[in-house]
């Protein structure tokens, strides 16, 4: 009985389309081939690397390469045992929460201030300066903030000229998270506003027009129209972001982890980095790069359900 | 537009009959966030223009703080950066990236993006690994073996072809190419055009403003591409500017112009650092005012539903 249903399925999906899958081959030929080159390309730069990812339970040597590295089991794994694993993956938690307490919500208070800006001429001039900083490179965003902030820079100088010591925020090791974070704001809360204007956009004036009919003052609009109407965006950005909560500002923080020390700038990616690509402890740093994608997948695809239980449409629906 | 002039004096067009003026106070305070915002964002980009610009005497006067504008300003630095040193070598390799790269990630992802807008013979399939990719990706040490076992190590090659495609810039457009009617492509069709001349003749004139914020995306990535050249460069004399950003303000090195010309005002090293800075940024805010009010649509037409 199985075996016919499943012998009947594809006779039922050539006779949907009328054709075979020689004569479909052909048809679409011009398209296949359009897609072949980004194919070959995901293929090899994105599904050959996580083959690569075998070296997790190698001892590897660059020399000998993969077929002649003597295999070690879990061996690796021994890492999440060292202090200095521990270190890193305490700050990437401190900066995950940091940019989801003050990062997060800038761009919802942001888009509401712009939402809020009744002329458009001005609302337009306020948007094109917020963007800007989006396109701002980190090594060109951390040169500017060294000249404003940094030990020689401008902040320090008004200090010095008003009395005050005179601090370098740049190579402050207990400043450096909020650092990091006020440097996120700075580059992409404007950016972000984008979405969440577009979903207030969305909202019917309607509701605005009946909530102020039936006597709601702007804060009751607020709360009742505008909050409900950015809900849903809210979510989804949240649960994307939950993905990458172990992804904390790679360039960002690695260009600035000699300034303030290993201790309170390494992070899981660039103790992948360091540990792995500099110092050759290949195995140990790819099992780090390993797991931290694992947790990130498991972390997205559970908040989806999540979302679904919810009723929420999440990133992706069922 | 012209219709402005006949605006009511002191009440400005847009406020939608139900909504109350804003109390002095409110809009008071509204303006002053406002225009803190505004200037916490430009201000940055007005000091390092001012401190390229200041002489030597003025920077170590004011102990390196231009606040405003240099009261002489001179062009020392940047004469300095343009002698035919590292900067400049960095600016060519950078803008060659930079424009090479961004043409074959538009064609290569121009490509895709056509070809699974559409019901093809195992569109679903390539469509689904291309977006598993964005939920999990490999890390960083299994794609430096890779460039490596390539042989891409070292040479430019490596700044290009493993960012070939984006998975976010192909969704913005592959969803831009789904929102065209298809009886437009039928039609085309119907008149003998087949699937390549339909992209070109059809589907890309009306694109024109998806794609442009798409190549922005792109070449904006290579102009700031950091951690790559890092990865894959290790010959110095190779590098594109944003390393050289790094070695010359970030970690302090002097700027090694080529030549001093005698008898020349002697840029100071902070003018020199905040040059490179201003250079580096400069194609930015160029292009920037022209692309900027398509982003909008190019973004939300890739964020919305994947």
């Amino acid at each position: 009985m199985h075996r016919l249903s499943r012998s009947s399925r594809r006779p039922a999906a050539v006779r949907q389309s009328g054709l075979g899958l020689r004569a479909r081959l052909r048809r679409d030929r011009v398209m296949l081939l359009l897609v072949l080159p980004g194919f070959l390309f995901f293929g090899v730069f994105h599904y050959v690397p996580l083959l690569g990812n075998v070296i997790v339970f190698q001892d590897y040597q660059p020399y000998l390469g993969f077929k002649e590295s003597p295999w070690v089991g879990f061996g690796n794994f021994a890492v999440f045992a060292e202090p200095a694993f521990y270190g890193a993956l305490l700050n990437t938690l401190k900066f995950a929460v940091l940019q989801l307490v003050l990062f997060f919500p800038a761009p919802i208070g942001l888009a509401l201030l712009l939402n809020s800006i009744v002329s458009p001429k001005i609302k337009r001039f306020v948007q094109s300066v917020v963007y800007l900083p989006h396109f701002i490179g980190w090594v060109i965003l951390i040169s500017i903030s060294q000249q404003l902030i940094g030990g020689t820079g401008l902040l320090p100088q008004l200090l010095g000229d008003i009395g005050l010591p005179r601090v370098d925020l740049m190579t402050s090791p207990g400043f450096f998270p909020w650092l990091v974070t006020l440097q996120l704001i700075w580059k992409d809360a404007g950016w972000g506003t984008i979405i969440y204007l577009a979903a207030l956009l969305n909202i019917d004036t309607e509701h605005y027009e009946a909530a102020a009919i039936d006597g709601a003052d702007r804060w009751r609009r607020l709360w009742h129209v505008t909050v409900p109407g950015i809900v849903p965006v809210t979510l989804l950005l949240l649960i994307l972001n939950l993905g990458s909560i172990l992804s904390v500002g790679f360039e960002q923080i690695l260009l600035q982890r000699d300034a303030v020390g290993a201790d309170a700038a390494e992070v899981l990616d660039t103790y992948v980095y360091f540990h792995g690509v500099l110092d050759g402890q290949w195995g140990p740093a790819a099992a780090v790069g390993l797991v931290k994608g694992v947790i990130g997948l498991v972390l997205i695809l559970g908040a989806n359900k999540i979302a679904h239980r919810f009723g929420h449409e999440g990133i992706y629906s069922k | 537009m012209s219709t402005s002039s006949q605006r009511v004096a002191n009440r400005p067009l847009n406020r939608p009959p139900w909504m109350e003026a804003p109390s002095r106070a409110g809009l008071a305070v509204k303006t002053v966030v406002i225009a803190i915002v505004c200037l916490l964002v430009l201000y940055p980009f007005l000091n390092i223009v001012a401190t390229s610009l200041a002489g030597e005497s003025e920077i170590t006067r004011r102990g390196g703080i231009i606040p405003l504008f240099p009261s002489e300003p001179t062009l020392a630095a940047y004469r300095t950066i343009f002698a035919g040193g590292v900067v400049s070598h960095a600016l060519l390799v950078s803008a060659a990236v930079t424009v090479i790269g961004t043409a074959l990630n538009m064609v290569v992802t121009i490509a895709l993006a056509y070809g699974l807008s559409r019901p093809i013979v195992g569109g679903r399939f390539v469509l689904t690994s291309v977006l598993f990719t964005m939920l999990f990706g490999a890390g960083i040490i299994p794609n430096f073996l890779l460039v490596k076992a390539l042989g891409m190590y070292d040479s430019y090659t490596s700044l290009i072809v493993p960012g070939l495609v984006s998975a976010f810039n192909f969704l913005v457009l592959r969803n831009f190419f789904q929102s065209i009617p298809a009886e437009l492509l039928d039609s085309a069709r119907i008149d003998g055009a087949g699937d390549l001349a339909i992209l070109i003749r059809i589907v890309l004139p009306l694109s024109k403003a998806v794609l442009a914020v798409v190549a922005l995306f792109y070449a904006v990535g290579h102009w700031n591409a950091f951690f790559n050249a890092l990865l894959y460069l290790s010959d110095t004399g190779k590098w594109p500017l944003p390393l050289v950003l790094r070695l010359y303000v970030l970690q302090g090195q002097p700027v090694g112009g080529g030549t001093e010309s005698p008898g020349e005002a002697v840029a100071s090293i902070q003018a020199v650092q905040m040059a490179v800075v201003v250079v580096a940024l400069i194609p930015i805010l160029c292009v920037y005012p022209f692309l900027q009010r398509y982003f909008t649509k190019g973004v939300l037409t890739g964020a919305i539903k994947g």
